[in-house]
C-alpha cells in the first residue's frame, strides 16, 4: 500500500508548514479586526477549505496515482452525502426562520 | 525465503488493505456525523435565549494553543509512521508518547473551558447555541479521548509484540484516525471560534 521514502520526512514538514500558515492567517484577521467581518469570513472559510486539503495530501496521504480507487470513491460519495444532507438542511431552516420572523 | 512464507505475507497485506479499506468507511461515516453536527451549530449559533453567545465565551488564546496541540501531534504521529516503516521501535515509542502527551494537554484546554463555562452558568442546558456548542466540540473532545486511549493500547503492544505485520496496519489506522481528528478541529476553529469571536 505505501512505500519507502515516498511520504517521507519532508512531506510531513511541508504539510505541518502549510497548516501553520493556514492557521495564522485567519487567526491573524480575528485578532486585530483588519477586514470588515463579511470578508473576514470568507478568508476564514477559503483558509479552512486550504486546510482541509492540506491534511487529506500530506498527512493522509490521498492522490490520484496511489490511492485505492475505493477509498476515492467513498471520500466522493461522502462529499455528496454530505453537501445534500447539510444543504438541505439550511435550505429548510433558515426558510422557515425567514418565514417565522415576518 | 519460501512459497509458504511469501503466500503467507502477501494474504496479510490484502487483509491490511481490506483492513484499511473498512476503517476509511468508518472514517467517512464519522465526517457525515461531524457535518451534522456542524450544520446544527450554524442553525442554533444564534438563539442564545438572552444567555451569553460566542464573543463573551470564548477565548480565542485558548483555541489558538488547542489547535498548536493538535497540529504538532498530528505531525509527531506522522514521524511515528515513518520510524514504524524503517523498524525502529523505541523511536516508534517516543514519537507516540509525545502524540499522547499533546493530545492529553489539548484534552486538559478542552476540559478546563468546559468547566469554566459551565461554573459561569453557560452550561450545555443554557440556550440552543450552547447544547449545539457542547455536542460538537464534545464530540469531537470525546474522539481524542478515544485516540488517546487507542494511543496507550499501542504503545503496549509495540512494546511486547514488538513492529509485528498485525501492528504495524493497526498503528497506520490509528493514524488515519488522529489526522482526520485534525481534520475536524479545522472545522471547529474555523465554524466556531473564529466566527464567534468576529
Amino acid at each position: 500500500m505505501e512505500k519507502h521514502g515516498e511520504h517521507g520526512l519532508r512531506t510531513y514538514l511541508i504539510g505541518f508548514v502549510l497548516a501553520v500558515v493556514l492557521t495564522a492567517i485567519p487567526f491573524y484577521v480575528v485578532i486585530t479586526h483588519a477586514l470588515p467581518p463579511q470578508r473576514a469570513l470568507m478568508l476564514i472559510a477559503g483558509a479552512a477549505l486550504l486546510q482541509v486539503l492540506v491534511h487529506l495530501r500530506f498527512f493522509l496521504h490521498l492522490n490520484f496515482t496511489s490511492t485505492p480507487r475505493e477509498n476515492l470513491l467513498a471520500i466522493v460519495f461522502t462529499a455528496v452525502l454530505i453537501f445534500i444532507m447539510v444543504g438541505g438542511s439550511f435550505w429548510i431552516m433558515f426558510d422557515l426562520h425567514s418565514r417565522m420572523a415576518i | 525465503m519460501n512459497a509458504a512464507v511469501t503466500a503467507r505475507d502477501s494474504e496479510a497485506a490484502e487483509t491490511h488493505e481490506q483492513r484499511a479499506l473498512g476503517f476509511w468507511l468508518y472514517l467517512m461515516g464519522d465526517a457525515v456525523i461531524f457535518a451534522l453536527l456542524f450544520a446544527t451549530y450554524v442553525i442554533m449559533v444564534n438563539n442564545t435565549d438572552g444567555g451569553p453567545g460566542g464573543k463573551q465565551l470564548f477565548d480565542l488564546r485558548n483555541a489558538a494553543l488547542e489547535t498548536a496541540l493538535l497540529l504538532v501531534s498530528s505531525t509527531t504521529f506522522g514521524f511515528a509512521s515513518l520510524c514504524s516503516k524503517t523498524g525502529n521501535r523505541g523511536a516508534v515509542l517516543f514519537w507516540l508518547l509525545v502524540t499522547f502527551v499533546l493530545g492529553a494537554g489539548f484534552v486538559f484546554l478542552e476540559l478546563r473551558e468546559f468547566a469554566g463555562m459551565i461554573k459561569a452558568g453557560a452550561g450545555p442546558d443554557r440556550s440552543g447555541f450552547l447544547s449545539a456548542f457542547f455536542t460538537l466540540v464534545g464530540t469531537h473532545g470525546l474522539h481524542v479521548s478515544m485516540g488517546l486511549t487507542w494511543i496507550l493500547i499501542m504503545c503496549g503492544q509495540v512494546m511486547m509484540k514488538g513492529l509485528s505485520v498485525a501492528v504495524t496496519s493497526r498503528l497506520f489506522r490509528l493514524g488515519l484516525f488522529w489526522h482526520f481528528l485534525d481534520i475536524a478541529w479545522v472545522g471547529i476553529f474555523s465554524i466556531v471560534y473564529l466566527p464567534g469571536l468576529l
